[in-house]
């Protein structure tokens, strides 16, 4: 192998330097005319009236919509239970209310200021409790008649519960009860924002011919397309969506809205091409962001730290619509031990519905909050016996032969090995079995750590492909339709192939955008499948273009396929290799010295889809979530400041068993800014309310990510390489882990420092404070 | 007296080229640049308010962030966007430590990394100043520090 395993510059790294890169943004055609939203100002209110005329009267206005200009719909990638404009009542603050298009942004924002609608407002249910409250408000009056478009879904008639999900496994309660040693956890976490740095963004065109052209930044341009068609009633093939460079998306892009608003814009004004751009505020407060949770794990062991058995409820903020929480709280449920072995299990995801913004995947797909409070759970459990908290999680860490919470079975290939990557950490992380060392006075430093693992949770149908075509200098066009918003996807893909067809990698050309009328289907970018299925349909390809060159080959060079062999841009008979044919002689068919010519383009296909998958029983939570995990363990020191609750980040770090690594840079890249990430989430971001369900936080003033300076002050990651057999090169899934553990890891770290149980994100200094008492100073 | 509403054409110094645009007085330099008549659109919006940097040019090679400077301001300055960078040294960093991934808020960095190389000296303190003005979602910002750190001189040299 040359190309896989070596740092090769990203394909759009040139572009990326030099301001060429093009975002949707970037590329608008004149005379687009912009939409625009008017969100709601209310979290939950009855819509008495919508008084549009004055705003219809503002110069270059040309439509003005609301729910009641639209036929009844209902939309959700789960259950259907969200109208594109919010009909009767708005059940957040920021659901969009009317829509406008007009000739130019200015118009479209001086008729939103005229635009009045009349509220009666409504009990607000502002967090899980006020849900679950006996005589809660419901967010859903009517949640019995909603479609459950993709089951599984159980909601829960006249509740705010949209869905519940349950795994039960051996004999929990029996075997909680004779554990010598149990211990108890709850966490509570606030919803976060994906904050993307590209706002969401979609245009929309309707051609006369009836083609719909939808163009976006979004993770999930084949899932637009179906989706489009299904309401508005098209056929999937009539629309075309093309994605250019995603300028971020952790999730937050797979959900669609922005699309089916920019659709019913641009069919109001007869097809013409209209833009709808998020702003910051709406981005933040009107797009869907990542649940919040509150979670109770308890866990029984033996003396000797043996985990027996659990029992797990977890409740997430789900906001306002289900979108894909259901999915979110299968994940949850099958990987709900973390990567331990656990025999008796009892576990419970409830997915609540409140009046907050509703939610959708963040990067982890569930596993980031969840992994909080199993890991949490664990540090306890580790105090509470005194033992080593790595030498717990190792002694207890899954095994081939395992069954996991769903009972798949788990071998070398699926599962990779936690324990080496917890051995070469106890190095990396220079481990002091968690003792708190005291610097000065006031000052102590600290180390957590915490172990995750996480499966994709894919359909069980999900499908990819690529197309190869070459050119007549032998090199090659690759089409895929993955969707490249940071972690070089495009890139590993033009590897993989170029590894392939034994060709450099500048020898393949890689479209940066997604076309659906193009390019072959691919289900989504998410879950860190790309490299898996977007790999395996290369190597098909590959393989498919190798046996077209060697057939031709071998009718020109008189021999059977069999006898020659592929390499430097060549086919060549393998026992005498100077009997070649470049590339480039067969890459458009072949033309003898006579003149005449034989074959065509060489052009591969490439398909691949996921095997063995199945959906989970609703009862007992049985079945197989992913074609396999991803484990590792992740380490945080800290600084801790006794009397001011203060904490610098000193080291973070990352092991984590990535099979064959096929771009490393790229690969160290993903891991460390999923830290950074998921350090920021835990020690400062979260989405606040007011009173009446005001979303406070929808600016990067008050909705506080990282910034430089803030971050850990060294970064490590270090690789475990055990083969996923199936997967390209023995390549496993990693760009969404580097977030998984860390939050648990810093507070595990910060819990050992202010030697007390710190459950509760983000972990502020006032937080930290709150949890020592909240006493004044002078008091200490 | 100018007009507060009309469009007017302004000559504006971009990439040390001079450039004729016509404007709207509550333009800001942001929609000036990303318009139809400049093209210039490395200059990327983001939060529209200042917090997030992905906007920055350089004013006479102070990073500057354009969407909260109105382009009438900027008549009588030199203007420098990522696209006026020609084989810049910060840019050569960027790329052999991976400072990037999805690309968005690069320019921005760019331009603040190239801006603090054409200063004096500069330790590890002002080095973080100037790159808290941005925010990048994706990177462990070491990346971006370690890049801008190979082409601003330290202090002890």
């Amino acid at each position: 192998m040359t190309i896989i395993g070596t740092s090769v510059r990203r394909k759009e790294a040139s572009s990326k330097v030099t301001g060429r890169a093009r975002y949707t943004n970037d590329m608008n055609v004149p005379g687009t005319w912009h939409a625009l939203f008017v969100p709601a100002r209310q979290a939950h209110a009855k819509i008495v009236g919508i008084h549009t005329a004055d705003a219809r009267k503002v110069a270059g206005v040309q439509t003005i919509l609301t729910a009641g200009d639209l036929a009844p719909l209902l939309t959700g990638d789960v259950t259907e239970d969200r109208p594109p404009l919010a009909k009767d009542k708005v059940r957040y603050w920021g659901e969009p209310v009317a829509l406008i298009v007009a000739r130019d942004e200015s118009a479209a924002q001086k008729a939103a200021s005229l635009i009045k609608v009349r509220y009666r407002p409504l009990a607000v249910v502002n967090s899980i409790q006020d849900a679950l409250k006996a005589n809660a408000p419901l967010v859903h009056d009517n949640i019995g008649s909603y479609t459950v478009a993709t089951p599984p879904a159980s909601p829960r008639k006249h509740s705010n519960i949209a869905d519940e999900a349950n795994m039960i496994k051996g004999d929990p309660d029996r075997f909680l009860k004779k554990c010598s040693v149990r211990v108890k956890v709850q966490v509570s976490l606030p919803q976060i924002d994906h904050a993307a740095i590209e706002p969401r963004i979609a245009k929309a065109e309707i051609l006369p011919d009836g083609r719909v052209l939808i163009q976006a930044s979004t993770q999930s341009p084949f899932e637009v397309q179906k989706q489009v068609a299904k309401y508005f009633k098209l056929n999937p093939g009539q629309i075309i969506v093309q994605v250019p460079l995603v300028g971020g998306a952790f999730g937050g892009k797979a959900a669609i809205q922005l699309e089916l608003l920019a659709y019913l814009a641009s069919r109001a004004v007869g097809g013409h091409t209209v833009k709808l751009v998020n702003t910051r505020e709406a981005d933040m407060a009107t797009s869907p962001v990542g649940m919040g949770m509150e979670a109770e794990v308890e866990l029984g062991a033996t003396q000797d730290g043996m985990i027996q058995a659990a029992q797990m409820r977890f409740y997430m903020d789900i906001g306002a619509y289900t979108d894909s929480a259901p999915r979110i709280a299968r994940a949850i449920a099958a990987q709900c031990t973390g990567p331990y072995n656990i025999e008796h299990l009892h576990t419970d995801v409830f997915s609540v519905y409140t009046n907050h913004t509703y939610t959708t995947a963040f990067r982890g797909f569930g596993h980031m909050p969840m992994t909080f409070a199993v890991e949490r759970a664990i540090d306890e459990l580790a105090k509470a016996l005194d033992q080593d908290p790595l030498r717990l999680r190792e002694q207890n860490a899954l095994a081939p032969g395992h069954l996991t919470p769903t009972k798949a079975r788990l071998t070398r290939s699926n599962l990779g090995h936690l324990p080496l990557c917890i051995e070469q950490m106890r190095r990396v992380i220079r481990w002091n079995q968690a003792a708190v060392e005291p610097i000065d006075a006031h000052r102590v430093r600290a180390t957590g750590v915490a172990a995750f693992w996480k499966t994709s949770s894919s359909p069980p149908n999900a499908i990819s492909g690529a197309i190869t075509l070459m050119n007549s200098d032998g090199s090659v066009n690759l089409n895929i339709g993955a969707v490249e918003f940071g972690p070089a996807t495009k890139t590993t893909a033009a590897q993989i192939l170029a590894e392939q067809l034994r060709i450099p990698i500048d020898q393949v050309f890689v479209h940066e955008d997604v076309n659906t009328a193009v390019d072959p289907e691919h289900w989504k970018t998410v879950a860190s499948l790309s490299t898996y299925m977007v790999g395996r349909a290369v190597m098909d390809a590959a393989d498919d273009m190798v046996r077209q060159l060697k057939s031709i080959a071998a009718a020109i060079l008189r021999c059977s396929p069999d006898d020659l062999d592929y390499g430097g841009e060549k086919i060549f008979v393998r026992d005498d290799p100077t009997i070649a044919l470049r590339y480039q002689d067969l890459a458009l068919g072949y033309k003898y010295p006579e003149g005449d010519s034989i074959g065509g383009q060489i052009m591969g296909r490439g398909r691949f889809m996921i095997r063995h998958l199945n959906l989970l029983d609703q009862q007992t939570g049985h079945g197989r979530p992913g074609p396999a995990w991803t484990v590792g363990v992740q380490a945080v020191e800290v600084e801790y400041h006794r009397i001011t609750h203060q904490y610098r980040i000193l080291k973070a770090a990352t092991v984590l068993d990535a099979g064959q690594v096929i771009n490393p840079k790229a690969a160290a890249g993903q891991v460390m800014g999923g830290m950074n990430m998921g350090l920021g989430i835990a020690s400062r971001e979260a989405v606040h309310y007011d009173a009446q369900g005001q979303f406070l936080s929808n600016q990067f003033r008050s909705y506080r990510v990282m910034r430089v300076g803030e971050q850990a002050e060294q970064y490590l990651v270090e690789f475990v390489e055990t083969p996923q057999v199936d997967s390209p090169f023995g390549a496993r899934p990693l760009g969404e882990h580097g977030v998984l553990a860390i939050g648990a890891a810093l507070a595990n770290a910060l819990s050992r420092a202010a030697n007390i149980p710190l459950n509760v994100l983000p972990l502020t200094p006032e937080v930290i404070w709150r949890a020592k008492g909240g006493k004044a100073y002078g008091a200490l | 007296m100018r007009s507060l509403t009309r469009p007017e054409e302004v000559t504006l110094t971009i990439n040390n080229e001079p450039r004729e645009v016509i404007i709207y007085p509550g333009e800001t330099l942001l929609y000036t640049l990303r318009g139809d008549a400049l093209g210039l659109t490395g200059a990327k919006p983001g939060c529209e308010n200042g917090d997030c940097g992905a906007c920055t040019v350089l004013i006479d090679n102070i990073p500057t962030k354009s969407c909260l400077m109105l382009t009438v301001e900027v008549e009588d300055h030199s203007i420098t966007t990522v696209e006026g960078l020609k084989h810049a040294p910060i840019q050569e960093a960027f790329l052999s430590q991976s400072a990037f991934q999805c690309g968005y808020c690069t320019s921005g960095f760019l331009m603040v990394g190239h801006a603090l190389s054409l200063q004096g000296a500069a330790d590890q303190g002002r080095l973080v100043e100037w790159l808290r003005s941005n925010i990048c979602r994706c990177t462990s910002y070491q990346e971006i520090c370690d890049a801008v750190q190979s082409v601003v001189r330290s202090e002890v040299e």
